[in-house]
């Protein structure tokens, strides 16, 4: 990696840190939820994509089987999917780098890298090669210390960290919500989101989204 | 129930990286579109605000308004003073514990 322009690196490093701390509840929840310390640090290191992780031992844990853990999972693991189409042509890697390029494709390390853009293309490989790192790092460190520690931890709630995520999503999203067909987006898919939570299983009320900005990309493309 | 997770483990890991690897191995001519970048750009925006919705105001599968709304609250203000995304994050965390420890 070349010399390290300093905002990107400042942003992908705060991002990785805030982000990565809350691996502590997910090894906290995983071990509560009947994981062994094992099984949580292989969910984080394998896995590395904490909604599809709190999806997976979410539900199991809750009795669910391994298919139905697996299938919210994968559902909330699509959009890494998209997100690596987005990276590609960004990164422009093969061979070993795209696989490891690949792994640390996550909501953090999209993120980072696209609010970047004013920066220049080379910003922007810096910042998803430094956040996904940075938050695999933290992530899988943070998870082991919640796995060893889940007893002595007591509620997330407490400690504001159930709150932290949804805020780290709203930071994330918040910059790209430029024209006033973004910002009607965003309030579209919260409150399709919301209204189908009740009626549809975990997971296909933040897939189902993705239609409404197919639908709505089409509409402005006029 | 060690076996149901067990599957559950190595189930998600190869799903969740054949999923990030298929993403990144889509020829680029599909992408040249004008129409699908929109799109491509368009579909982080929908699936974060939707996961900020879900993991704010739900709790499995019902709508649960509590502390974590007046850390979102937090947030917002946060966000729109401009605030570095720790701050963001802390103060959410932040006002978010306040209220549940101490109402």
């Amino acid at each position: 990696m070349s010399r390290v322009s300093s905002p990107t690196f400042r942003d992908s490093l705060s991002v990785s840190l805030t982000v990565g701390a809350y691996g502590v509840a997910f090894g906290a929840a995983a071990v509560a939820n009947g994981f062994s310390v094992l099984q949580s640090c292989l969910l984080s290191l394998l896995t590395f994509s904490g909604a599809s992780q709190f999806a997976v031992i979410g539900v199991i844990g809750s009795g669910g089987s391994a298919l139905s853990g697996i299938a919210t999972a994968s559902l909330l693991g699509t959009r890494n999917g998209l997100y690596g189409v987005l990276m590609a042509p960004i990164l422009k890697v093969r061979g070993f780098k795209r696989v490891v390029a690949a792994h640390i494709t996550i909501d953090e390390s999209t993120g980072v890298s696209l609010s970047q853009e004013s920066r220049g293309l080379q910003a922007m490989r810096e910042g998803f090669w430094l956040t996904g790192f940075g938050v695999f790092i933290f992530w899988n460190l943070f998870t082991l210390a919640g796995a060893l520690g889940a007893k002595a931890m007591g509620d997330p709630s407490a400690w504001g960290l159930d709150a932290a995520v949804p805020a780290a999503f709203l930071g994330l999203v918040w910059p790209r919500l430029k024209s006033s067909t973004d910002k009607t987006l965003a309030i579209l898919a919260a409150a399709f989101a919301i209204a189908t939570t009740p009626f549809l299983p975990a997971g296909l009320p933040i897939i189902g989204t993705a239609l409404i900005a197919v639908i709505v990309g089409l509409r402005s493309a006029k | 129930m060690s076996d149901t997770m067990w599957i559950g483990v190595i189930g998600t890991s190869v799903i969740a990286f054949a999923l990030k690897f298929t993403g990144h191995s889509v020829p680029e001519r599909f992408l040249s579109h004008p129409l699908i970048k929109r799109v491509n750009l368009l579909i982080p925006i929908a699936l974060l605000s939707a996961l900020v919705a879900v993991q704010s105001v739900t709790t499995k599968n019902t709508i649960v308004l509590d502390h974590r709304l007046a850390g979102l609250g937090a947030a917002i203000v946060a966000l729109a003073f401009k605030a570095s995304f720790p701050i963001v994050v802390l103060g959410a965390a932040i006002t978010s514990a306040a209220v549940y420890n101490f109402l």
